[in-house]
């Protein structure tokens, strides 16, 4: 399982990259494997205010489907548009090409409450 | 590994879907030791059976099997089971893992009256269910026994990499394929010999999308003790007889205000509990439902007012609050 050091995650397993205050979002390595074969995703509206905490996504995969939650609040500024045709990249790449969304950070004192890879990895132990 | 019915069961070895399409195209094998079987024995074992299930337990020869219901009192239904018949005079049910107690309670009460008796053998009795279009080749290198005559629904005796089995051609997956009763101290070496020998491991995920590419019911979603089966499209297992089968008169007067019907989604992905509708008007609701492997679309089993049950009938899934076209499909969803 795959949890990269420079991510910051959120206990329902999305991990967050930030970068110049936009969030890109997707789900963990951990999180893909407990789904399995991912086949469609419901991406929210570009342009939608969204609260940290919300439910924003969708993930339907051969077992279940999964709401994704949005780990901060902002607005949405871009979805993954490639996943409409080529969900498994959730599985194959979740950390790369298996990104979900952007957010604009509406809140940086938020980031603050989110997990390290380290409290994530023991999260997930915790889980196991 | 997920809990089902007691039991710690893979729900996937590695992904759903390429053991689903292992299944459809090659040879999988599922351990389903979980099942619960009964021995029914007894000079009046027959009488006894054709009273406690609706299909003609009669007709039933030896060295053969039969898909049945257990009815209620009520015309409902206390469990779907299959109905072999190995030895003469010694029939093999097999029931739902979840039901074994209630099954067991439910078959004991009818007793009385009956030279026959009932003993649950499902803690003695592993399962292996060898499944797929290519079982026949792999099976038969483990195996002496001609595995092209028997036909669909034969069961015999034979050994299975040296060890004592009962073989049958029956399963849940739609497919050919054989299931295979072993004793729990045989039942991993065979597994271990079978996948050696090329069959993909399957775990309960692909049984249950499997199963419902078929259209196959599955006890606690599309069966309950209320569900009236004459409403289903699996009512051509209730066969009424003289004298009835428990239960028999309720089930048949019963009218059927909503049936049983395959829904074919033209988008998104329905799953168990969704709401049914007709233009906005809530008429059913979905019992069991996913997408399926082979054609990456969704499909579900649901019950709809019974004026809506025709083929082609247009319907909505209402999935996380927007309505997704459907259409009413013939079972199976898929040709074999």
């Amino acid at each position: 399982m795959k949890v990269p050091e420079e991510l910051k995650y959120r206990e329902t397993h999305e991990w967050v990259r930030i970068e110049d205050g936009v969030a890109t979002v997707g789900i963990t390595d951990y999180a893909q494997e407990e789904l399995g074969d991912v086949v469609y995703v419901e991406l929210p509206e570009v342009g939608r205010a969204v609260r940290g905490g919300e439910a924003v996504a969708v993930i339907e995969s051969v077992k279940t489907a999964s709401d994704i939650y949005a780990p901060l609040s902002g607005e949405v500024v871009a979805v993954n548009e490639a996943l409409a045709d080529h969900p498994e990249k959730v599985n194959e790449d979740p950390y790369g090409e298996g990104w979900i969304f952007k957010l604009r950070i509406a809140d940086p004192a938020e980031v603050e409450a989110l997990l390290d890879a380290e409290a994530y990895r023991k999260l997930v132990a915790s889980e196991g | 590994m997920v809990e089902f019915a007691g039991f710690a069961m893979p729900l996937h070895y590695g992904s759903i879907k390429a053991e689903h399409l292992a299944v459809r195209q090659g040879v999988g094998v599922f351990d389903v030791s979980h099942m619960g079987e009964f021995w029914v024995v007894g000079d009046e074992a027959l009488p006894f059976l054709e009273y406690a299930t609706t299909n003609r337990a009669g007709r039933l020869k030896q060295g053969r099997a039969q898909y049945t219901m257990l009815p209620n009192v009520e015309g409902g239904v206390v469990d779907d089971a299959y109905l072999y018949l190995p030895d003469p005079g010694r029939y093999l049910m097999v029931v739902n893992a979840a039901n074994v107690a209630k099954d067991y309670r439910h078959l004991t009460a009818l007793l009385p009256g009956y030279d026959a008796q009932v003993y649950d053998a499902s803690e003695e009795t592993a399962l292996l269910a060898v499944q797929g279009p290519k079982t026949v080749e792999l099976l038969s290198g483990l195996t002496d026994a001609d595995l092209e005559r028997p036909k669909k629904n034969a069961v015999f005796r034979a050994e299975v990499a040296g060890r004592p089995a009962i073989l049958a051609r029956t399963g849940y997956t739609g497919e050919d394929g054989f299931e295979v009763f072993l004793t729990p101290e045989d039942a991993p070496g065979v597994f271990q010999a079978l996948v050696e020998a090329g069959a993909t491991p399957a775990g309960l995920g692909a049984r249950d999308t499997l199963r419902l590419e078929m259209g196959y019911p599955l006890y606690g979603h599309e069966l309950t003790d209320a569900t009236n089966p004459l409403c289903t499209p699996y009512a051509w297992v209730i066969k009424p007889k003289e004298p009835p089968f428990l239960g028999q008169e309720r089930m048949q007067a019963a009218p059927c205000r909503e049936r049983l019907v395959g829904l074919w989604m033209e988008s998104g992905i329905s799953r168990e509990g969704y709401p049914v509708e007709k233009d906005g008007r809530p008429v059913g609701r979905v019992t069991s439902g996913g997408i399926s492997p082979v054609l990456g679309r969704g499909i579900a089993l649901a019950w709809v007012e019974a004026g809506l049950a025709e083929e082609g009938t247009g319907l909505e899934v209402v999935i996380r609050g927007r309505r997704h076209p459907a259409r009413v499909h013939a079972l199976p969803f898929i040709r074999r």
